[in-house]
């Protein structure tokens, strides 16, 4: 009897996941708008498709690409830029796990960030030169970033690759009105250029943005359901309300 | 950018449908390689493109983007040209249902299954 070997990419994508369960929130990080939803790719998100990608060369570096990753990895809230916080697992970046996010969306191009959200990525595949999260839904995007190491012609070059479109009309009008996709490219720049200079580099980020779909999907309009966004400033308003009225926790089967 | 280690090859199936044969990775190295099939499985006016993975050995994220980009091209350029997927081992029907590309492209286990949708 033939036994069909296991292929090389077994270990490292993430189980086909219905809804995102959260096992562990690391500290600080608030578990909302991501435990129970489903994860979204690039097809099911409603504005402009964009594939963006951000590079930065480490010259100087000898490390394989590998090391550099792992660096990368370990340090990876440590490199964001100020009010943009990334919780990963305690357990590391592994398959199926989640990222957890909070942050602030601009309300105008340029201005600093105003309006909460807190979410969360689930990383769906990893291996020693890249990992790749997907958003679920209500995040701003519908779609992946990946985050890879390669080395060309004996230089480390750290790359952010983005293909993502945005989740609904509110978040297009957000992202591209409002300048939230300016924020989000200075985010993936300003992390490269951390990165760079942990190496001891003054790094020179290139970035290539090609539209690969001008069109919007009306038919995914109503992601708007699940906005984070909007979810998340409700809960803000709501703070005061759940101190007054803490919620009850269900009680437990009544022992005999 | 790696060194491409896949081989695809387009054939005939019938009067409006072409199969690509993907033998070897799918990684961001195969882009010409999968963009040049598919040109030339458009060219030869193929309304179905039949995508083979039965001869597939491995796959990671920047395959799969892959993937959805040439699902979006062929979408945008030829709307009523259909992608197809056949010989997918249940490993990769899996990240397929993972990224959701099961949604958008029809998994078959046959090429006669495919030509009888």
């Amino acid at each position: 009897m033939s036994v069909t070997p296991p292929n090389r990419d077994a270990g490292h994508w993430a189980k086909p996941i219905r809804k995102i369960k959260v096992t562990d929130v690391p500290a600080g990080a608030v578990n909302l708008n991501v435990d129970g939803q489903a994860v979204v790719s690039p097809l099911q998100g409603f504005g402009t498709l964009w594939q963006k990608t951000y590079q930065v060369r480490l010259p100087g570096v000898t490390l394989s690409a590998a090391e550099v990753m792992r660096i990368w990895r370990e340090n990876f809230p440590r490199l964001q830029p100020a009010g943009n916080h990334f919780f990963p697992p305690a357990a590391g970046i592994e398959p199926g796990r989640v990222i957890f996010i909070d942050t602030t969306l601009p309300v105008f191009p340029g201005l600093p960030g105003l309006i909460p959200i807190a979410a969360g990525v689930v990383v769906i595949y990893e291996d020693d030169e890249c990992f790749t999260v997907m958003t679920p839904a209500g995040f701003p995007e519908c779609g992946w970033n990946t985050f890879s190491v390669q080395v060309e012609e004996g230089v480390p070059v750290a790359q952010v690759q983005s293909l993502a479109r945005a989740a609904d009309p509110i978040y297009e009008f957000g992202l591209y009105v409002m300048g939230g996709a300016q924020k989000q490219e200075g985010t993936w720049q300003a992390v490269l250029t951390a990165l760079a200079a942990h190496f001891g580099v003054a790094g020179q980020v290139q970035m290539h943005r090609t539209c690969l779909d001008p069109r919007l999907q009306w038919a995914e309009a109503g992601n708007v359901w699940h906005n984070a966004a909007l979810r998340t400033i409700l809960y803000v308003l709501a703070t005061p309300l759940r101190r007054l009225f803490p919620p009850r926790l269900k009680s437990g089967p009544r022992q005999p | 950018m790696n060194t491409p280690n896949v081989t695809m090859t387009v054939r005939r199936l019938g009067p409006a449908t072409c199969v690509i044969d993907i033998q070897g990775e799918v990684s961001a190295a195969a882009e010409n390689a999968l963009m040049d099939a598919y040109t030339q499985a458009v060219s030869a006016g193929a309304r179905d493109i039949l995508l083979n993975f039965s001869q597939l050995e491995y796959m990671n994220s920047s395959g799969i983007g892959l993937l959805v980009t040439l699902l979006i091209r062929a979408n945008r350029h030829a709307p009523r040209l259909r992608l197809l997927a056949m010989g997918l081992s249940e490993h990769y029907r899996q990240i397929f249902e993972l990224t959701r590309l099961n949604e958008a492209i029809g998994i078959f286990a046959t090429e006669a299954e495919a030509l009888a949708a």
